[in-house]
């Protein structure tokens, strides 16, 4: 029934999409662009949370270990890169020097490659999510065990972050701002007008890929897994290899997501893997749409945009609507607002309203004649 | 019939306790390569038990369970599937946020791995298996329909299509014509006898109407052991069967 739709509509919707994000970097301030570009990233790692919970049903409170990680390669690369600062230490970051530390780490000298640093933001991240899905998923831990196991690893990962200053300037985290990235002032305006185009451009990518593995057979398991992952067990299955592979997709997605937001922020800190923040990224999902993809994408950005600007408003009231909507997802939409949209919510809101729309046949009654002559 | 191979399914002195209440005892039973067996008995026998024990859902105390003269003890449930087990549910069990043909799809599907699934396409003879089946099952119509908006019956169907066509060597069916119409239970009995030969075929049935039509052995189970077992005349004038199970059954079309 989808195929019914007319052609140029997905197009129109591309055109009009790609015009809007080369032109807006002269449509929007400087500020603006900057802060578009992070919630842009922040729709990466919806759409890996989007892929494990939506899809798979298993809900991660800890896609922040995943995020941070991304966030810390590529602010490790670009620190490693920065004359002006490490010139002072002898080559070394500049904050070695506040703990008196003469030599590089060693995990640190592969960073001094921008290929290495590439596949590290996004392999690194799928690895570790991959490694403990397969332990968590091979002992058959799902449910709320698994969310509360994620929720213990974050809080672990943050421990051990925030005490490291030795290694990664715990606590205050690496700063990106005045580092250089192909001779240009990352934090410079023409920088941040770059990285907000590839942002939107990666956002794309993943969720075209998230597309295509959701569509075909693979993604019917995944919701196989999801609502009786025991029947899907007695078709000669094995959920592991799915779920495992799912969840380092997903970690994967946030370790990009994690880069980007990085490098459009200024800094990564161990704030990145702090509770709130994960469990906030899961709130942007349920309110956009799980299972959705463009849900969960939507989601992030509206939901960021509108705190900022709420903020700005009003600084004390953002926390109350954010409870507020989660509420809301949790006790009426629980589609969130895309799967409200889909199941035919807003003609069930008129007709509520009292304006009643005409109900078009039951389509399956003139299917189904051919059963008819056997009851 | 006796059966003149070694048995395709072997159970031998199963018992599982569930803390401390023995839902199987000492069970022993054999199934021939190419057999229809049907397995009756009271609310409460331990026929989903029986069932659960060779799907490895439950592993028994003891005795030991052999398909094809191996041992499926210590195997998951998803690798004894592959080895060629089959299982309907009691309760029909389809996937109902996918289509019909997609629930198909998933059951034909090989090999059944992430990168399996990934390599796109199904090949021609899968999509002809599908196909047949959906005429089968009288589901052709509904094949794009959601399989959570098919009626009780059609699910059951849909189930039945399912474990058909992966194709496995033995085929558990555990009370398919539940919630079936008169004509439906007939067809769904034809099907099951058309099966057998080609595959193995155990079914778990309360409907003496349905396993009187299938015209094959019948094992009574009762309190989790083999009370007997012979053709349905047979087992329905044994006297204990008659005590435990047909004498309270009150039947009333035969």
């Amino acid at each position: 029934m989808a195929d019914t739709r007319p052609r140029w509509q997905p197009v129109l919707l591309g055109v009009v999409g790609l015009a809007l994000v080369v032109a807006l970097p002269s449509l929007v301030s400087p500020f603006r662009l900057n802060l578009l570009g992070r919630y842009l990233s922040l729709a990466i790692v919806a759409l890996g949370i989007d892929l494990i919970w939506g899809y798979t049903g298993l809900l991660s409170l800890g896609q922040g270990i995943f995020f941070a990680l991304g966030g810390y390669g590529a602010a490790m690369y670009l620190q490693l890169n920065c004359h002006s600062c490490s010139r002072a230490a002898g080559g070394l970051p500049e904050f070695f020097g506040l703990y008196g530390v003469q030599q590089l780490p060693w995990f640190w000298e592969p960073f001094h490659s921008p290929w290495f640093t590439l596949v590290a933001i996004w392999l690194v991240p799928a690895v570790v999510a991959g490694l403990l899905g397969f332990l968590v998923f091979r002992n058959r831990i799902k449910g709320v065990y698994f969310s509360i196991l994620t929720q213990a690893a974050l809080l672990v990962f943050f421990n051990f972050f925030n005490g490291q200053q030795k290694l990664i300037n715990g606590t205050n985290g690496l700063k990106t701002d005045l580092t250089r990235l192909l001779g240009q002032m990352v934090g410079s305006d023409a920088m941040q007008r770059n990285l907000f185009w590839l942002t939107a451009l990666l956002a794309l990518l993943a969720w075209l890929l998230c597309r295509q593995l959701v569509r075909g057979r693979f993604g019917h398991a995944l919701l196989a897994i999801r609502d009786d992952e025991a029947r899907l067990r007695c078709l000669g299955y094995n959920p592991t290899p799915f779920k495992t592979m799912v969840f380092a997709l997903a970690g994967g997605l946030a370790g990009i997501s994690g880069a980007l937001y990085t490098v459009q922020s200024g800094i990564v800190s161990p704030q990145f893997m702090a509770a709130p923040f994960s469990i906030e990224m899961v709130i942007w999902v349920a309110v956009g749409g799980r299972g959705t993809l463009w849900g969960a994408m939507a989601g992030a950005l509206v939901i960021n945009m509108a705190k900022s600007l709420v903020s700005e408003a009003w600084p004390q009231t953002w926390l109350f609507i954010q409870g507020g909507l989660f509420l809301l997802v949790v006790t009426t939409l629980q589609g969130g607002v895309v799967g409200w949209w889909q199941e035919g919510g807003p003609r069930q809101l008129l007709a509520r309203l009292g304006r009643r729309p005409r109900l078009s046949t039951y389509p399956a009654l003139e299917l189904g004649t051919r059963q008819e002559g056997e009851n | 019939m006796p059966a003149p191979g070694p048995p395709l399914l072997e159970l031998a002195g199963v018992n599982v306790s569930f803390d401390g209440f023995l839902a199987l005892k000492n069970l022993n039973l054999q199934l021939a390569a190419g057999e229809l067996r049907a397995v009756i008995g009271p609310n409460g026998a331990g026929k989903t038990t029986f069932l659960d024990v060779i799907t490895g859902k439950v592993r028994p105390q003891a005795g030991d369970v052999r398909f094809c003269g191996r041992s499926l003890l210590g195997r998951n449930e998803h690798q004894i599937a592959r080895l060629g087990v089959g299982r309907k549910f009691q309760s029909p069990r389809v996937f109902e946020r996918l289509s019909v043909q997609e629930n198909l799809a998933l059951a034909v599907s090989a090999p059944k791995t992430p990168m399996g699934l990934l390599r796109r396409h199904l090949t021609g003879a899968q999509r002809q298996r599908i196909h047949h089946l959906l005429e089968v099952i009288n589901l052709a119509p509904r094949a794009h329909d959601r399989a959570g908006s098919l009626s009780h019956g059609q699910k059951q169907w849909l189930e039945i299509g399912m474990l058909v066509v992966q194709a496995p060597q033995l085929l558990l069916v555990d009370e398919p014509v539940a919630g079936l119409s008169d004509a439906e239970t007939e067809r769904t009995a034809d099907l099951l006898k058309s099966l057998a030969g080609n595959h193995t075929v155990l079914v778990i049935e309360h409907d003496m109407e349905f396993i009187r039509r299938l015209q094959t052995r019948v094992t009574v189970l009762h309190q989790g052991q083999v009370l007997c077992e012979g053709s349905m005349e047979q087992v329905q004038t044994d006297p204990r069967v008659v005590e435990v199970y047909l004498g309270a059954g009150q039947e009333q079309q035969s």
